[in-house]
């Protein structure tokens, strides 16, 4: 379930971000949230990948645009929508 | 397995609202800096160290006091991405006490940050440089492609690593700490690789065994992180997708781990390593619980997989030991039950020669290992704590988060791994005296007072369900008592040496009263623990020629009761006054004070430091301490 993912992907960011509040949608993107510079995305990846036991590539990253994007990825990789 | 390394396995997990708990130390007024060495006392992962130097960056901006912090200036020369390491650091090393500022420099500018008097670390004048080059960041791949020979890799390596510390001793009054070369898993040939001087694999080792030579002198010290992702294993060390992603020295997943390394470094250099191992007895150094099971049924033997797994835990324990780590004991038992093991058990490996403080008994571990740190003048800063039992752990985290209490695992064929790996007992540098300390501390098992937990001194007393037994002398008790008069020093009012025969005759004439003492408690029978001799100076005044006691039961009011007796046999004799002698020696500043806390007034004090005093019978009034008296061996008149 989609949804899953986002609950799960919520915990993520707010560990990565140390910020509770943040709230998850389809169209965010990293000019929307404090402190997404380039570092603090590589810690999202890295983080993102244990969370779900997964593995991004670095093509991967490089075409995601958004948390939608994100979230499709790693729906595809845990095959939690099939 | 890699996981007790990686996960910080003996540190406790974080607990679920660790972000909260963060963000809510940027608004206390007060005590921010020690809620967060609280927080970093967990085993918090790489997002949440980040969120730890955050809140230390946001308290230090605040120009709020960093106190009890002790404030640590470090400088990171690195050939990649150093934002994570200095984050990680900052906020590991918070555990260690430290609240240390990470300088960064500018990104793979090594040379130039520690050759330039103006580089942004040096101008910062650090506590220390961490000189952290990866072997991506040193010439050693020249020999495998046909450039220069193993042997140049190695010294043009060297050379470099050492250009960079002298640029900082140049220029700053730093200690450099100099990682070591993790060789990558890739391998060019094979098994071969270690065998050919031209491989990358033999010029790291070559390498690595020329930087502690280096190293082996001079202040400069060593970071092994090569032995470290031995540990861990190459693999799990090394991520290439992070390399290219970030350029990450190595996979974010070890990196608390290498944090808490540099951590306790940093920690060591600062004087804190830990000197002391506390340890519980039953399920911690044998299988069993010896008040239940017996010497018999405990399991420490060979050829048993749980009692070689104690013994294996025994013998690294020992180990520490021989290198100085000063060694105790913390057992809820009763003290001789407690021992048994320790005397009569064939296969133990720890003795109690080897026990600096024995502490055996059925109050709180709390108040037991503040005993301790008393008794050995160390402070619970440098005290470890091992208990198999998690209430005994949580309770002793809680009331003494200064102790360091680790996380142990449920098969005690890992106690030995999981001790080593919370490192508690790194050190910067070796010398001889800190090998012979626990020596120093002479492994007389010994029980220290517990005074604090009750706080009233007579409640404590009463605990211990005491009962005094005063005897005359006797032919039984001749020779201990000779034997004590002849030996005792510390608590020993005139040191006057008697022999067997000397006491014998004391113990036949009627101008002498003596008194031999014997203290039971709940702990077991204490032995002859104090021996008076008395003499009548005249009809109305008795002089006490010999008042000596066992330092063992110090602070129970012994002395008290003593005299109690003394004042009864005078009264009975019709005596008037009571006349002490002190004779002051080398070894007896212990009692100088012992007649005027008693209430004896002071008759004359001579050059030499002696001094007599006088308490009048009929005047003196000391109270009893709260213990049973049984009298043996008296005249029936006397009872």
């Amino acid at each position: 379930m989609l949804s899953d993912i986002y609950e799960k992907l919520t915990t993520v960011f707010h560990d990565v971000f140390g910020d509770d509040e943040i709230v998850l949608t389809p169209e965010l993107t990293a000019k929307e949230i404090d402190g997404w510079d380039s570092l603090t995305h590589v810690r999202l990846m890295l983080t993102v990948e244990r969370a779900f036991s997964i593995k991004i590539t670095a093509s991967e990253i490089g075409r995601l645009n958004s948390v939608g994007d994100l979230a499709d990825l790693i729906s595809r990789k845990t095959n939690l929508t099939s | 397995m890699t996981q007790l390394y990686t996960d910080l396995g003996w540190l406790s997990r974080p607990p679920a609202d660790f972000e909260s708990r963060c963000r809510a130390i940027t608004k206390m007024a007060e005590g921010g800096p020690r809620a967060l060495k609280a927080l970093a006392a967990y085993g918090a992962d790489d997002n949440q160290l980040v969120s730890l130097s955050r809140v230390l960056g946001k308290l230090r901006a605040a120009g709020q006091s960093l106190a009890p912090l002790h404030p640590y200036k470090l400088g990171l020369i690195t050939n990649y991405t150093s934002n994570f390491v200095a984050a990680s650091v900052a906020g590991t090393a918070l555990r260690y006490g430290l609240a240390v500022e990470c300088l960064t420099g500018a990104y793979d500018q090594g040379l130039q940050e520690c050759l330039d008097p103006q580089s942004s670390i040096n101008r910062a004048r650090p506590n220390a440089v961490l000189i952290a080059i990866d072997w991506r960041g040193l010439p050693l791949r020249g020999a495998r492609t046909g450039g220069a020979s193993s042997q140049e890799a190695v010294d043009t390596s060297l050379q470099y690593l050492n250009t960079l510390r002298s640029g900082i001793k140049n220029h700053t009054d730093a200690v450099c700490i100099v990682q070591n070369i993790v060789p990558p898993p890739e391998r060019l040939y094979g098994s071969l690789d270690r065998v050919l001087p031209d491989s990358l694999h033999y010029s790291v080792s070559a390498l690595n065994a020329a930087i502690a030579d280096e190293l082996r002198s001079g202040s400069d010290v060593l970071l092994d992180v090569s032995g470290l992702a031995e540990t861990v294993g190459l693999a799990e060390w090394h991520s290439p997708g992070e390399w290219n992603l970030a350029k990450l020295p190595f996979a974010q997943r070890c990196l608390p781990l290498y944090s808490d390394h540099v951590g306790r470094l940093l920690a060591a250099m600062c004087g804190r390593s830990r000197r002391c191992l506390v340890l519980d007895l039953d399920n911690t150094l044998w299988g069993g619980v010896i008040g239940d099971d017996g010497v018999a049924g405990i399991q420490v033997a060979q050829g048993d997989a749980t009692g070689e797994a104690y013994l294996d835990f025994q013998r690294y324990v020992l180990e520490l030991r021989g290198r100085g780590i000063v060694l105790a004991v913390s057992s809820k038992n009763l003290d001789e039950v407690a021992r048994l093991p320790f005397r009569n058990h064939p296969e133990m490996l720890i003795r109690e020669e080897h026990i600096a403080v024995f502490q055996a008994n059925w109050n709180d571990k709390a108040t037991n290992i503040t005993a301790i740190a008393r008794e050995l003048s160390l402070g619970l800063e440098s005290m470890v704590f091992v208990d198999d039992n998690p209430v005994e752990r949580d309770l002793v985290r809680t009331m003494l988060p200064e102790v360091a209490v680790p996380e142990m695992p449920l098969d005690p064929a890992l106690y030995a791994r999981t001790l080593s790996a919370a490192g508690y007992f790194e050190i910067a540098r070796f010398s001889t005296e800190d090998r012979d300390r626990a020596k120093y501390y002479e492994g007389n098992s010994k029980r220290a007072a517990l005074q604090q937990q009750v706080g009233d001194l007579d409640q404590y007393l009463a605990s211990l369900n005491m009962e005094i037994v005063f005897q005359p002398f006797d032919d039984i008790g001749t020779a201990r008592i000779s034997q004590l008069i002849m030996k005792s020093n510390q608590y020993n009012l005139t040191t006057r040496r008697y022999s067997e025969t000397d006491v014998r005759r004391m113990a036949e004439d009627p101008s002498y009263f003596t008194l031999q003492v014997r203290l039971i408690d709940a702990f077991g029978d204490n032995g002859m623990i104090s021996v008076v001799i008395c003499r009548n100076l005249t009809e109305s005044e008795l002089e006490i020629d010999t008042w000596l006691m066992s330092c063992r039961v110090l602070g129970r009011k012994v002395e008290h009761m003593v005299l109690r007796e003394l004042l009864a046999h005078a009264s009975r004799i019709g005596a008037q006054r009571l006349r002490g002698v002190f004779i002051p020696t080398e070894r007896n500043k212990l009692v100088e004070d012992h007649y005027e806390k008693l209430g004896f007034a002071s008759i004359s004090r001579a050059e030499d430091g002696s001094s007599v005093w006088a308490l009048e019978i009929a005047s003196a009034d000391v109270t009893a301490a709260p213990m049973l008296v049984r009298r043996v061996g008296f005249e029936s008149s006397v009872i």
